[in-house]
């Protein structure tokens, strides 16, 4: 790992480490509204000012903070394993299989999935709680988000297929799922994490991108991406630039994640 | 590799050219406005028409016998040249302009405006517009002497029976296309689902302008269907569309701080934002929750435990007026001065509460049954006053123990629970108002109209005060008197305070930007404000556009 890589890392555990301490930071609760104070500056009670409706910034932030950084690779991990177990069978049982698991990613691929995201919004309760909303947009988030991931995985899959140690583990009598299993997911192992660790700012700016266009975190819950809803307003940002913040912490972790991920490349 | 460069920034310019030059404007043929519809329009049948976007496409589309001026509020003739209301209220005579085509080449003549009648009289349709003139049981009887008069006969007097003409388009009797046959100043030439409509001048129309010259001006509209208000802003910004009709507030601060003279505000005005309780028997939701909401106390609760002034004051930026009825305090005649002012105060609320029998449990709120108070308030997506309305509500509420959450729904979406399915708590809307008479709001608080949104088309009253207001609104309709009319109209206001089926949070400012490229504008408090001389407009000569140049 490269000193620039172990920074990277450190601020990435930095602000894991941040969103499990953020209960206790919280100069105040995320949607409480000082009614008194709507867009105000920064000040000791409030560091970053307060939003429009005169709710605290920083903590809105740091829960916004929360919601976004545990959610994302949630939903990442949940894409990357389907991702890994289709394009795995698929590279290696190769066929008929192959061309169905290859024609349904590229169904999938040309689905708009963003009017699936608002039918299957449209058809849930409403009366599930704003958290309960939020773990199922990230949850759609990741069962949409594989298709990339899988052709990746099958092309790796299928040049693992032909190779020497495979074809010694087939004529020892070795069956499918323990190939699958014993050989090529380990082989495999360095790729599953590069395309997880790909995947987090995607879902990051997945969610941010759905929460402008309101489709994200509802209120009052914070997310980077309703924190950011408010940046088509330039002359207020180049009034009050602390407002930058969600995007300057978006721009941090996404770089983060791509400073670690080489190594793991290098390393496949 | 210099070289390279400059072709590369050729290509790049021309290939943005168009971008830049946005729509294109000629001063000899009027051009092409551009501005965007907030969803998809539910109808192009303007009969059948209930909310903003076929509103609009009526407005523009659709000939009328009498039109109200916006700006004067008086009304001028339309199709008909001349009109007459009997004695008692129940007839009009009128007298058509002759020689008139629909846009497709179909004579207009009496037929049309018969055959228009019994389409909207007739209770199958059940249209929005024909409920404002419902005055009582019986058949409407319409004549036709001539090809150019009709008559049209209703089973009880209606007053103001004139202005309710302002909304209803005439059809074709015999044109193959239908509805898309219009007499309006345009016809709609094109529409894409989830894109835009876009209306072609009609070369039909009878209007022509002081000089002779045959309007409208302009040679096409282009509705963009853009639900998001923050990109309709920026597009405006861009020069892209030429106006905005309706204009949030902060958008408006916005507009004005950078470019003063396209952000127009003409006042408090009749559009209102309010928020209701889903009353309907059949809704698919837990019998505990319609219990509350069936429940006088609770709404009143509600509605007292609200902070008015601070939402007029933080999500309007002081671009609105706490709302308490109906009618806005900008409608001098019809608004009911004696009303009582309801106060913020969470601790009356909890008094109100406590009668219905919900009592507070530390910070939770529970009914007679132990169930914890908690609701879901929907509304449109991308609209963010809206949600922030919302998010000082979940703060007002919680100060007496009740938990509220959001859900922002697409406009389809959403009027289908609204209108269909009924599977929704409760909503947060607004209501734009297109006229000062009480009969325009017929379609709202009749309790077998289609806009009755806490109980839509009931068969027969469900409340005592409900048949109350059924009664009241049609003899307001039905007097000739205007002091009958709003003796009866300041009882169904008070009615409406008393039992708050509606919720009132705002009226707001009438605010609307138009680009200084547009020739002849005049918004007004009425509804449309910014188009609603659509006929008389143009694209000057400057091809600069939107706000930014």
């Amino acid at each position: 790992m490269t000193p620039l890589q172990k920074v990277a890392a450190s601020i990435l555990c930095a602000l894991f480490a941040l969103i499990v301490l953020t209960t206790f930071l919280l100069p105040a609760h995320y949607a409480r509204q000082f009614r008194d104070i709507p867009n105000a500056g920064p000040s000791s009670a409030h560091p970053l000012g307060t939003d429009a409706l005169g709710r605290d910034f920083l903590s809105r932030l740091l829960y916004g903070t929360r919601v976004s950084l545990l959610l994302a690779p949630a939903a990442a991990l949940l894409a990357t394993l389907i991702a890994a177990v289709l394009g795995s069978a698929a590279g290696l049982l190769g066929g008929w299989f192959e061309h169905i698991v290859l024609a349904a990613t590229d169904l999938s691929l040309a689905l708009p999935w963003l009017f699936l995201l608002l039918l299957v919004r449209a058809m849930l309760p409403l009366d599930v709680p704003p958290l309960v909303s939020v773990v199922i947009a990230f949850l759609m988030m990741g069962l949409l988000g594989w298709q990339a991931s899988v052709r990746v995985i099958c092309a790796a899959a299928r040049g693992v297929r032909d190779s020497d140690f495979l074809l010694l583990a087939r004529s020892s009598g070795c069956r499918p799922a323990r190939l699958l299993v014993r050989h090529v997911a380990p082989n495999l192992r360095l790729l599953f994490y590069a395309q997880f660790f790909i995947s987090i700012p995607l879902f990051i700016l997945t969610e941010a991108n759905l929460s402008i266009l309101g489709l994200g975190v509802m209120e009052p819950t914070p997310s980077w991406g309703n924190l950011m809803r408010g940046f088509e307003d330039f002359s207020t940002l180049s009034a009050n630039p602390w407002r930058l913040t969600p995007l300057i912490l978006l721009v941090i972790v996404v770089m983060c994640f791509q400073l670690v991920l080489p190594s793991q490349e290098v390393a496949q | 590799m210099i070289r390279r460069v400059w072709i590369v920034l050729a290509l790049t310019f021309v290939s943005c050219w168009p971008a830049f030059a946005g729509p294109q404007t000629a001063d000899h043929s009027g051009g092409e406005l551009h501005f965007c519809l907030r969803g998809e329009p539910k109808t192009f049948n303007p009969l059948l028409v209930e909310e903003t976007s076929s509103e609009t496409i009526r407005y523009l589309t659709g000939g009328v016998l009498i039109r109200l001026n916006r700006q004067t509020q008086a009304l001028e003739p339309g199709l008909a040249t001349s009109w007459k209301v009997s004695a008692d209220g129940r007839t009009i005579k009128f007298h058509l302009r002759t020689g008139l085509h629909f846009s497709d080449g179909t004579p207009f003549t009496s037929e049309d405006v018969a055959y228009t009648m019994k389409a909207l009289m007739d209770p199958q349709m059940h249209s929005p517009t024909g409920d404002s003139f419902r005055s009582g049981e019986g058949q409407v009887v319409v004549q036709t002497p001539s090809s150019d008069s009709i008559v049209v006969t209703f089973p009880a007097p209606v007053a103001g029976l004139e202005r309710l003409f302002d909304q209803v388009a005439i059809l074709s009797a015999h044109s193959p296309k239908k509805e898309m046959a219009v007499l309006g100043p345009f016809y709609v030439a094109d529409y894409t689902p989830g894109s835009s409509v876009l209306l072609r001048r009609n070369t039909s129309y009878w209007k022509k302008d002081q000089e002779g010259k045959p309007l409208p001006y302009l040679d096409s509209i282009r509705l963009d269907i853009q639900r998001n208000r923050d990109i309709e802003l920026l597009r405006f910004r861009r020069g892209e569309i030429h106006l905005i009709d309706v204009l949030d507030a902060e958008y408006f601060d916005r507009l004005q701080k950078e470019t003063p003279a396209v952000a127009h505000d003409a006042g408090t005005g009749l559009d209102s934002e309010f928020v209701w309780f889903n009353q309907v028997p059949t809704a698919p939701f837990a019998e505990n929750k319609k219990a509350w909401f069936r429940s006088t106390e609770f709404r009143k609760a509600i509605s007292t435990a609200i902070n008015r002034d601070d939402l007029s004051r933080i999500v309007f930026g002081g671009h609105a007026r706490p709302a308490f009825g109906p009618v806005s305090p900008a409608n001098h005649f019809w608004f009911n001065v004696s009303l009582p002012v309801p106060q913020y105060d969470s601790a009356a609320a909890l008094r109100l509460l406590a009668q219905a029998g919900f009592r507070l449990e530390g910070r939770t709120l529970r009914d007679s049954s132990g169930n914890r108070v908690e609701f879901t308030v929907i509304t449109n997506s991308g609209n963010k006053s809206r949600e922030q309305m919302v998010a000082m509500i979940q703060q007002d509420l919680s100060q007496i123990g009740i938990k509220v959450n959001l859900v922002t729904l697409d406009f389809p979406s959403l009027i289908e629970r609204i209108t269909r399915t009924y599977d929704y708590e409760a909503c947060l809307l607004g209501l734009v108002n297109t006229d000062l008479d009480p009969n325009s709001q017929m379609n709202v608080w009749l309790s077998s109209a289609e806009n009755h949104q806490w109980n839509p088309k009931q068969s027969k009253p469900a409340t005592v005060w409900e048949a109350e207001l059924d009664r009241l609104m049609h003899a307001q309709a039905s007097a000739t008197s205007d002091k009958k009319r709003k003796a009866d109209w300041d009882r169904v206001q008070q009615i409406v305070a008393e039992q708050q089926p509606f919720i009132y949070l705002v009226n707001k400012d009438a605010m609307s930007a138009v680009s200084p490229a547009v020739v002849g504008s005049a918004p007004s408090v009425l509804d449309p404000h910014a188009f609603w001389n659509a006929e008389v407009l143009r694209l000057g000569a400057d091809p600069a556009l939107g706000a930014q140049k």
